[in-house]
């Protein structure tokens, strides 16, 4: 239960792939019949990602290695193009932490970054982020759904402010992107970044959507690939898998995320019944439909994660200590918890591969692997262990 | 990431709990760093009749805290003394290098309870 983490290549998705390997290997950009197919290909994958999201224009969408080259291309593009604008850019506290650290990269080059704070459910009140555009504001980076606490923000509420102070809005959707609807125009998006493997395509690939006539430049140079905002030969098989992810995900979205939301619910429910102590991390309802995070008084994430490893369950965690940093998740602090309740959480993010007898087995063994860390735990209290 | 045996250790801990009228007892970490033990002992005739703890933290912090009762018991005070985070870790097959530091605690916590039973043993003459 840690598709946030990876997920597997829909087998539709492999198959589309596998004739741009072995057969149509052209390369897209040459002109003879080969490069054709390629070309072709590499079309039709655009404007499945471009229904996916709601894009007028399929050129608008320029494919990329991943979400995180999407977030570099977007954030970087748009500030060093606009810099005779302002040097003025507002994120949320609680981004991914690709975009916090381009953003640090930014502040050393001598751009200002404002990060609104969330409230305890992990919300952006889009009345704070209006209070802190000022006249050198250039670009506001706001993510669609945190893959962690699984909050949705209001992006279209958010969408409307930059619009009406014409300032470049960008939107990390990969966590959000394939699980529920998003539309780049009724939400007043110029920028979206979303990734492939997070919708069952291959990994190594991204796209970023660009509202047509925003002023960017690329990050990446060379052939001039992708309208010149990406160059390099194009991965055309990478490219078709992403686009039939796309089509994929747009045709099930509703019943899956329907079938999700509901597992997730009594995943949750059955948690916090069963579990005292036990609270959800992030907003009860705007939520992603895949993702329960939930906490755990007086233990610690990583020791949670071992006791179901053994059990066959697969989760990760906020906590510090399975962190290459040794710091607790930014997301949890920023919706602040406390460093020892940030360590107690759990991430469960489900996919096509889980089912409601997945569920029904972590409500069946969880509360074993509490109780028993419980009473190894010097915090908890003597009265919970009677 | 870890070994089979800290992994046995972490599944079975030995030697969890209180121990109600302790000679000594010891607590180091922190629950803000996500480590946090206490380890207690019962001393009689200069050796450590019993040794229990109590830990919260990750799957290394509970596997060296069970591990470093198991090496401490029936040892003399002075030996005791002598176990080192190494001898923890080494007793373990290894830790994580990440975990060296952070988790393996239980050894000066252990130090801290032989040294509060010293004190008392102290006070009492």
């Amino acid at each position: 239960m840690d598709h946030a983490a990876g997920m597997p290549v829909d087998p539709r998705v492999f198959e589309a792939m596998k004739p741009y390997s072995m057969e149509s290997y052209g390369n897209p950009s040459s002109s003879h019949s080969f490069g054709a197919s390629a070309k072709n290909a590499l079309m039709e994958s655009r404007e499945k990602v471009a229904r996916l999201i709601g894009a007028e224009k399929p050129k608008e969408v320029i494919f990329t290695s991943g979400g995180t080259e999407s977030n570099n291309l977007a954030i970087k593009g748009v500030a060093y193009r606009n810099k005779d604008k302002g040097n003025h850019i507002i994120a949320t506290a609680i981004e991914h932490i690709s975009v916090i650290n381009i953003c640090k990269h930014l502040q050393k080059q001598g751009f200002e970054i404002t990060y609104i704070p969330v409230d305890k459910q992990g919300m952006v009140d889009p009345e704070k982020l209006k209070d802190a555009i000022t006249d050198k504001t250039i670009l506001i980076s706001v993510m669609y759904a945190n893959g962690e606490i699984g909050t949705i923000q209001r992006i279209k509420e958010i969408g409307k402010i930059a619009r009406e102070n014409q300032i470049y809005f960008h939107v990390d959707a990969v966590a959000a992107a394939g699980k529920v609807p998003i539309n780049v125009e009724e939400e007043n998006i110029d920028l979206l970044s979303i990734s492939s493997n997070d919708m069952y395509g291959p990994k190594g690939m991204g796209a970023l959507y660009i509202k047509k006539g925003t002023r960017i430049q690329p990050v990446i140079q060379g052939g001039g690939q992708e309208s010149g905002l990406r160059s390099g030969t194009e991965n055309t098989p990478g490219i078709v898998g992403m686009g039939q992810a796309a089509e994929i995900a747009q045709e099930e979205m509703e019943t899956e995320g329907r079938r999700l939301s509901q597992l997730r619910d009594k995943l949750t429910k059955g948690v916090l019944d069963t579990i005292e102590r036990s609270y959800l991390n992030g907003h009860p309802t705007k939520r992603l439909p895949n993702n329960a995070n939930l906490r755990f008084s007086y233990i610690e994430g990583e020791s949670l994660i071992l006791g179901l490893d053994m059990l066959g369950i697969q989760v990760s965690s906020g906590s510090a200590c399975t962190s290459k940093t040794l710091e607790p998740s930014h997301v949890l602090l920023a919706i602040g918890l406390a460093h020892e309740e940030a360590h107690g959480s759990l991430v469960f993010t489900m996919g096509k591969q889980n089912s409601e007898e997945d569920v029904n087995y972590v409500l069946e063994v969880l509360p074993g692997v509490v109780k028993r860390l419980r009473a190894m735990s010097p915090l908890t209290p003597k009265e919970m262990l009677r | 990431m870890y070994s089979e045996k800290v992994m046995d250790h972490f599944m079975n801990p030995r030697n969890v709990g209180e121990i109600p009228e302790a000679d000594g007892v010891g607590t180091v970490g922190n629950p803000v760093c996500g480590d946090l033990m206490t380890v207690y002992i019962k001393v009689k005739d200069n050796r450590l009749e019993d040794v229990k703890f109590k830990t919260f933290g990750c799957g290394a912090a509970i596997a060296t805290s069970s591990m470093t009762t198991e090496l401490a018991k029936g040892k003399t005070i002075e030996e005791a003394l002598r176990i080192t985070r190494g001898d923890v870790a080494d007793s373990l097959g290894g830790l994580p290098p990440i975990k060296m530091h952070c988790s393996n605690l239980a050894a000066d916590a252990l130090h801290s309870a032989i040294k509060d039973y010293l004190k008392k043993k102290e006070a009492k003459k």
